[in-house]
């Protein structure tokens, strides 16, 4: 017997879930003021969370899957994408869609039922939050086939969970990125918990990132809760896809602190004793204690944002709230291009049923 | 002018979009360097080059998601469905977002794609190759579908499916991918994706068909003519959105309507178009409208779908059955 071929799956962290420095931080993380704005960005996506599920509770907003935990990835894969890039989103990855021009508005509009929400002011290019799991891969792929057909020098990033990886469109994107060499990252939220089925059950894979070497890309796992390994890895994985060198699956660690949506209960189905442990590892607390560390960051600092946070998530909800919901007969009016005679009939029908 | 089949047809109409617009892209199984199973990308990846007339992995929900990221980042990608059977891993991509990526973003992203299959059986395929489900296209809101019934109709169809700036689901009746050949000039000219076209003037019945059931059609009203019974005949072309009007007038003249189609009853177009006449043209009806249609089975595999098939004794006697009708 000969063996043909041999793999090994990386992972990387640098501050561990005490802040400390566990091996040489990289280049990226001598910026400090690169941390900072992630920092920023982090706690920004979080109040705004913690205001959308009050919102929701409080019936002025629709079911709402919350990203609590799981900041730090979307906030690292956000930051190093550049703006002429393209993002396919699942829903969860707020922080990336903020910093990429998508307003808390624009959310808060999707979330409270308004197609509106969807039409990006900011990133025109991006796709709007893919609801059937593992579906927006495929258009990652095309966008990605664009690309490079046009020699432009541009991404496409998707976002996946961890369940979406047992599903078909995931194994078909990852692959024709391998099959065409695509300027393509793909980054995995592992939060453990697809609903109610625990990451064990889901897949026998060891990890969800040796999934890339059946499609022949590059994997690698990554603690998601240390951003400046998130960021190292991205800013790595960005590099390989603008440089020709292919695709990556970025298989990013986390937990899911919060309910699946706001339609969910966990406690049905988990432990509080696990949800307690991961809290010690969440990326918040992980990030600020290293930029106390190294003196980025202070009390005032802190008081300073968290204000201004709230006034900015006030800011958009009141902007939510007060935005008048759409004409009815616009349900007919971006069907087509232009509308067809059958469907100008229902529209007309629609028109005149209230007269 | 060239004589040449449906396929042929396809094939040319292919070609012209290749060549006047850059952003044409044509994908699938076994497209390129084989030219398709059925030939209708024949010698276009020699002539276009391997990025614009790609093989892609054997994978359909792929084929058809990555035409929508493609369509949405400005291209125009006319992907094949090796057969219409195996669609069926795609549907959640055509459902789930080509049919609706323009309302989702009021208008930002666009998603400009072709879908094209060969469908319908009596070609002694094996089993998954034979059913014609247009039906559950036109269902999907978002959808244009389109079946041509010649060569003419195929070329000029299917320019105007890859300029529409929206998915259109162009299902190719294989049957009568080779059966006749047709005058087709070469000239860039579109049909329109909207109107039906009444192949043969009649003043006792309208018979309402498409797909390859157009040819047992025309066949029965040539027999019917000897008989004294004057058929219209009109191939409906474009499934979705419907030309009721022709149809109507149509109706309005002869007071009798036979539907002709391929795919099973239940829920088919032919159910949409009749319940159409009910609520438009119950006025002009001289009798029922009859459906000659296949039946809610699984299609039977080739050793006896002649028995699922339409022929023309069936819609001859149906036609005489509703003539009859007082």
């Amino acid at each position: 017997m000969t063996n043909v071929a041999n793999f090994s799956i990386e992972f990387t962290q640098y501050l561990n879930e005490n802040s400390e420095v566990v091996q040489p931080l990289p280049e990226s993380a001598s910026n400090t003021q690169t941390l900072v704005d992630m920092y920023k960005a982090m706690v920004l996506t979080r109040v705004f969370d913690k205001k959308a599920i009050a919102l929701q509770r409080t019936g002025k907003l629709g079911t709402y899957p919350s990203s609590l935990g799981q900041e730090a990835i979307s906030v690292a894969v956000g930051t190093v994408m550049r703006e002429e890039d393209v993002l396919a989103p699942y829903y969860r990855e707020y922080g990336a869609q903020f910093i990429r021009g998508v307003s808390m508005k624009e959310i808060l509009l999707y979330w409270g039922g308004d197609e509106r929400g969807m039409d990006y002011q900011g990133p025109r290019r991006d796709f709007p939050i893919s609801v059937p799991i593992a579906s927006q891969g495929p258009h990652a792929v095309g966008a990605a086939y664009a690309m490079k057909l046009r020699k432009e020098d541009r991404v496409a990033v998707v976002f996946f969970g961890d369940g979406a990886t047992s599903k078909g469109d995931f194994y078909e994107s990852i692959n024709a990125a391998g099959v065409w060499d695509l300027p393509m990252v793909f980054v995995v939220n592992n939060n453990q918990w697809a609903i109610s089925v625990r990451r064990d059950n889901q897949t026998r894979c060891q990890t969800i990132a040796q999934k890339a070497i059946a499609a022949g890309i590059h994997g690698e796992q990554v603690d998601g809760n240390d951003i400046v390994a998130m960021y190292d890895v991205m800013e790595k994985a960005m590099e390989r896809a603008r440089t020709g060198k292919g695709a990556t699956v970025i298989e990013a660690i986390s937990y899911r602190l919060c309910d699946h949506t706001t339609a969910d209960d966990a406690s049905r189905y988990r432990d509080d004793d696990e949800v307690e442990t991961a809290w010690k590892k969440e990326p918040v607390k992980r990030l600020r204690q290293h930029l106390v560390n190294v003196n980025a960051w202070d009390d005032n600092a802190e008081e300073a944002l968290l204000l201004s946070c709230s006034q900015k998530v006030d800011e958009q909800v009141n902007a939510y709230l007060e935005t008048p919901a759409q004409a009815p007969e616009t349900m007919f009016d971006f069907m087509f291009e232009t509308i067809p005679h059958d469907l100008a009939q229902q529209r007309e029908y629609f028109l005149n049923r209230g007269k | 002018m060239a004589e040449v089949a449906l396929v042929e047809a396809v094939n040319m109409a292919l070609a012209r979009a290749l060549e006047e617009d850059e952003n044409v892209i044509l994908l699938g199984e076994d497209v390129g360097a084989n030219g398709g199973v059925f030939r209708a990308t024949d010698k276009l990846q020699a002539r276009f080059g391997e990025q614009r007339v790609l093989d892609t992995p054997l994978a359909e929900s792929l084929i058809a998601g990555m035409s929508v990221g493609m369509a949405a980042e400005g291209l125009r990608p006319v992907f094949e469905m090796q057969f219409l059977g195996f669609v069926y891993s795609a549907i959640d991509q055509m459902i789930s977002h080509a049919s609706r990526l323009r309302n989702r973003t009021r208008g930002r992203m666009t998603c400009p794609l072709v879908l094209r299959a060969p469908y319908g059986g009596g070609i002694h395929a094996p089993e998954h190759h034979s059913e014609s489900t247009e039906a559950l296209f036109a269902h999907m809101p978002g959808l244009r579908v389109v079946i041509p019934s010649s060569p003419a109709r195929a070329y000029g169809l299917l320019l105007a499916a890859i300029r529409d700036p929206d998915p259109v689901v162009f299902l190719e009746p294989k049957r009568i991918y080779r059966l006749v050949k047709q005058d087709v000039e070469d000239n860039g000219e579109a049909l329109p994706l909207d109107t039906c076209f009444t192949l043969r003037e009649g003043t006792d019945i309208t018979i309402v068909t498409w797909g390859a059931c157009v040819h047992e059609t025309m066949q029965a009203a040539e027999d019917l003519a000897n008989n004294g019974i004057s058929a219209e005949v009109i191939d409906v072309a474009t499934i979705k959105p419907l030309d009721m009007q022709t149809i109507l007038l149509s109706v309005e003249k002869t007071g009798r309507c036979v539907i002709v189609h391929e795919a099973a009853r239940t829920g088919g177009v032919g159910a949409e178009i009749a319940a159409q006449l009910a609520e438009k043209g119950l006025m002009f009806l001289l009798a029922p409208v009859q459906r000659v249609t296949g039946y809610d089975t699984v299609m039977p595999l080739y050793r006896t779908e002649q028995s699922y098939m339409i022929d023309k004794k069936r819609i001859i006697e149906t036609v005489q059955e509703t003539m009859e009708f007082v």
